[in-house]
């Protein structure tokens, strides 16, 4: 699915990724967890194709294709989603009307017919009951006013209706009361299948009780510095990331 | 400049598709203003006595007056000696039948999507058709299923002929000669516009159009538009123009005027896209025009819709006076200023009838290094006890060389009133890009989704086929299809 090789990338010429490697297989959940700033979300930009991020070397195989030679809509329509850590909100523009262009722009890459405004309807209104959304979101402006777990929830939203080869959801968990979490994992197991696969960036264990990971890797100064499964997040969350950012400067 | 910003500004920079000359002789004057010059125009169109003199008394007020200069613009100055005041293709006079008119004249609505075959229609709409050329009327559809239903629709020109009891009454009743500078220089030349009446009681069946198209080489182009609308009727009216491509500015100085009587109802709607100048602001249409209606009887309404995108200088501002008492006055507009366009538009809302309302809603946006400024009065005189008024002004900015500026005036002489105001700036961004084509959308429809997003308000107040026109005029498609 997803191959990434030595990768280095820079922002406004510092150097964030400095030679990260990771494989993804398909129907695999990774989890990348790792201090603030350590430079998660610039790998999920980089991965979506952000402007003003540079590759500088490493190379990113994606369905055996180059995705770093790809525009960031074609990634989107190839099946590449970022769920945003921060969503922007586009005043103006209504959700529904958003997601309607991002389905059809997708089905249209695949040469598939588009949807027309009943067919489309039936489809999100049945996605919006998946993560529990009240339709009167579908009409506001996208993400207008939302609460940091609705802008959220939207976006498990647009993942459920695209159904994405490749998901990164960054720190999609954060600001979720419960209730949401329990929603927001319920939408993304209903997924998940032996096809896609799922970067998780996330902070808190919590989220990979709901949304169990096949793989778990620790990033920190740009660089993964473990790699375990499961029973490497509770030790994280036991002791905190000194102990392996000692044990990765020792080695 | 980012990469980004230069893609963004790239894509509101659409050809300008009118731009072609149509190849035609003409009976053009020399350049020069002068009363011999106005004598001629008013030979040339066979008009009675006393409108010649009503243009030369213009003439000798505007020699007394001077260029406005309080708007937010800068420009060269207009040599008015330089231009010539009336061009009119070589045709014969009085048409009746389309096959009488030059096939090349016909060739060219044709290639702007006019219709003035009756037999084509307008977006599944029939639409009866004022083609203005220059300086004279080429030809007006439908006159025959409108006259039936009593309107008149015909060039201003005729109406001063057929009709001159009524055009001696209004013309100028709204707009006086002497109102401003430009207002001056158009009565004392105008050479051209449309003349509606509708009378008592009767809803106008079907949509009026004038459409404006500057052709000729130096000239200026001087149009008047008056509509009245009797007691109780109703009419859309929409304007539309274009010029072709040419380094230098050409003026145009149009007057229009709107008398609403009592229960009267006047929808007017603008798509403006005269030539804008070259990307490093080279020609293009300085359009300074003055635009003004009068809600005379009680519970009449006029509305102003304006899609501004073309014109090197834009300075217009479209008003209402109510004078009625429960009037409505309502201004919607979308102004576009891109590469080194300027743009100084609003209205003005004088409340003197009771419990007269009004509403505009300003959309301006800016991209390349264009200055977009709104310019607006709401004025309430003493006797009108509970005036309402609301104004949303909102800029929108595309990359960091445009401007947005807002001058929103009020002066309110009744305690009663209640003035509300509104205004915000944003800028598309980066960041919502990016969040667009991370959906799989392409750079240009996410910029379109946006912009017309923004618009949306003002595209609603648009009859559909010119809703249709100003979209893609934005290079847009529309928002709406769902939901
Ligand atoms: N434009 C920029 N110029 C300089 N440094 C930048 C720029 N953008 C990001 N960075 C830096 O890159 C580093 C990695 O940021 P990133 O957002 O990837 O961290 P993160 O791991 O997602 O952190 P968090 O857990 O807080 O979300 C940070 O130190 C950040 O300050
Ligand atoms: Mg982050």
């Amino acid at each position: 699915m997803l191959s990434i090789k030595d990768l280095h990338a820079t922002v406004d010429g510092k150097e964030i990724l400095k030679g990260i490697n990771l494989e993804v297989n398909p129907g695999e959940i990774h989890a990348i967890m790792g201090p603030n700033g350590s430079g998660k979300s610039t790998l999920a930009s980089v991965l979506a194709g952000r402007d003003n991020y540079e590759v500088t070397s490493g190379s990113v195989t994606y369905r055996d294709q180059d995705l770093l030679d790809m525009e960031p809509e074609i990634r989107a329509r190839e099946g590449v989603f970022l769920a945003f850590q921060y969503p922007v909100e586009i005043p103006g523009v209504t959700n529904v009307y958003l997601l309607k262009a991002a389905i059809n722009a997708v089905l249209k890459h695949r040469g598939e017919e588009e949807l027309d405004a009943m067919s489309f309807l039936k489809l999100i209104k049945q996605k919006a009951a998946l993560v529990e959304m009240k339709q009167e979101f579908l009409y506001r402006s996208v993400n207008g006013g939302f609460s940091g777990g609705e802008k959220k929830r939207n976006e498990i939203l647009q993942m459920a209706l695209l159904e994405p080869h490749l998901s990164i959801l960054d720190e999609t968990d954060s600001g979720l009361d419960i209730d949401a979490l329990k929603i927001v994992a319920h939408g993304v197991n209903a997924l998940r299948n032996d096809q896609r696969s799922m970067i998780l960036v996330t902070h808190y264990q919590r989220l990979l009780d709901y949304i169990v990971p096949d793989y778990v890797h620790v990033l920190a100064g740009g660089v993964i510095i473990r790699s375990g499964d499961k029973s490497l997040a509770l030790e994280l969350e036991e002791k905190g990331y000194g102990w392996i950012e000692s044990q990765a400067d020792a080695a | 400049m980012t990469s980004t910003e230069k893609e963004l500004t790239s894509l509101v920079q659409r050809e300008y598709k009118e731009g072609f000359v149509t190849d035609i002789d003409a009976d053009t004057l020399p350049p020069g203003l002068n009363e011999d010059v106005i004598r001629v125009i008013s030979a040339k169109k066979d008009e009675p006595e006393f409108l010649l003199q009503w243009r030369l008394e213009a003439y000798r007020r505007w020699l007394e007056m001077k260029t406005p200069e309080w708007a937010h613009l800068h420009y060269a100055p207009i040599d008015l000696q330089d231009i010539s005041y009336y061009s009119a293709p070589k045709q014969k006079q009085l048409l009746d039948s389309l096959d009488e008119v030059d096939p090349r004249l016909l060739e060219t609505y044709e290639k702007l999507g006019i219709p003035v075959d009756e037999q084509k229609v307008l977006a599944g709409v029939k639409v009866a058709v004022d083609a203005v050329f220059d300086s004279v009327s080429v030809v007006t559809t439908f006159k025959k299923t409108l006259s039936e239903a009593g309107v008149i629709f015909c060039p201003l020109s005729e109406a001063v002929k057929d009709y001159p009891e009524l055009v001696k009454q209004y013309l100028g009743s709204i707009v006086p000669a002497s109102d401003n500078y430009y207002s001056a220089l158009n009565s004392a030349v105008f050479s051209e516009g449309s003349f509606v009446y509708i009378p008592k009681g009767v809803r106008c069946p079907m949509e009026l159009s004038t459409y404006f198209r500057i052709n000729a080489m130096n000239t200026g182009q001087f149009e008047r538009t008056l509509i009245v609308a009797d007691e109780d009727s109703y009419v859309s009216y929409l304007e539309g123009c274009t010029a072709p491509m040419r380094d230098e500015n050409q003026l145009h100085a149009a007057v229009v005027e709107l008398v609403a009587m009592k229960g009267a109802e006047i929808k007017y709607s603008t798509v403006q896209n005269w030539y804008p100048g070259d990307e490093d602001g080279k020609g293009g249409i300085y359009n300074f025009v003055t635009k003004r209606g009068a809600c005379k009887g009680e519970g009449s309404k006029i509305s102003w819709t304006q899609v501004e995108t073309g014109s090197a200088i834009t300075w217009k501002y479209p008003s209402v006076l109510l004078e009625g008492d429960d009037s409505i006055g309502e201004f919607y507009s979308v102004a576009l200023t891109n590469n080194c366009q300027q743009a100084d538009t609003g209205t003005k809302m004088v409340h003197i009838g009771k419990n007269s309302k009004s509403t505009i809603i300003s959309k301006g946006i800016s991209a390349g290094r264009g200055q977009n400024s709104y310019r607006g009065l709401v004025k309430v005189l003493k006797g009108a006890e509970n005036a309402r008024n609301y104004s949303q002004c909102d800029s929108l900015l595309m990359g960091d060389k445009c401007g947005a500026h807002t001058f929103p005036y009020m002066e309110i002489k009744n305690p009663t009133a209640v003035v509300e105001h509104e205004a915000t700036t944003s800028r598309i961004g980066e960041d919502q890009l990016f969040y667009c084509r991370q959906r799989g959308m392409s750079e240009e429809d996410a910029v379109s989704m946006i912009v017309n997003g923004f618009c949306k308000e003002v595209f609603k107040e648009l009859p559909m086929e010119f809703a249709v026109e100003a979209q893609k005029l934005l290079g847009i498609s529309l928002e709406g299809s769902v939901g």
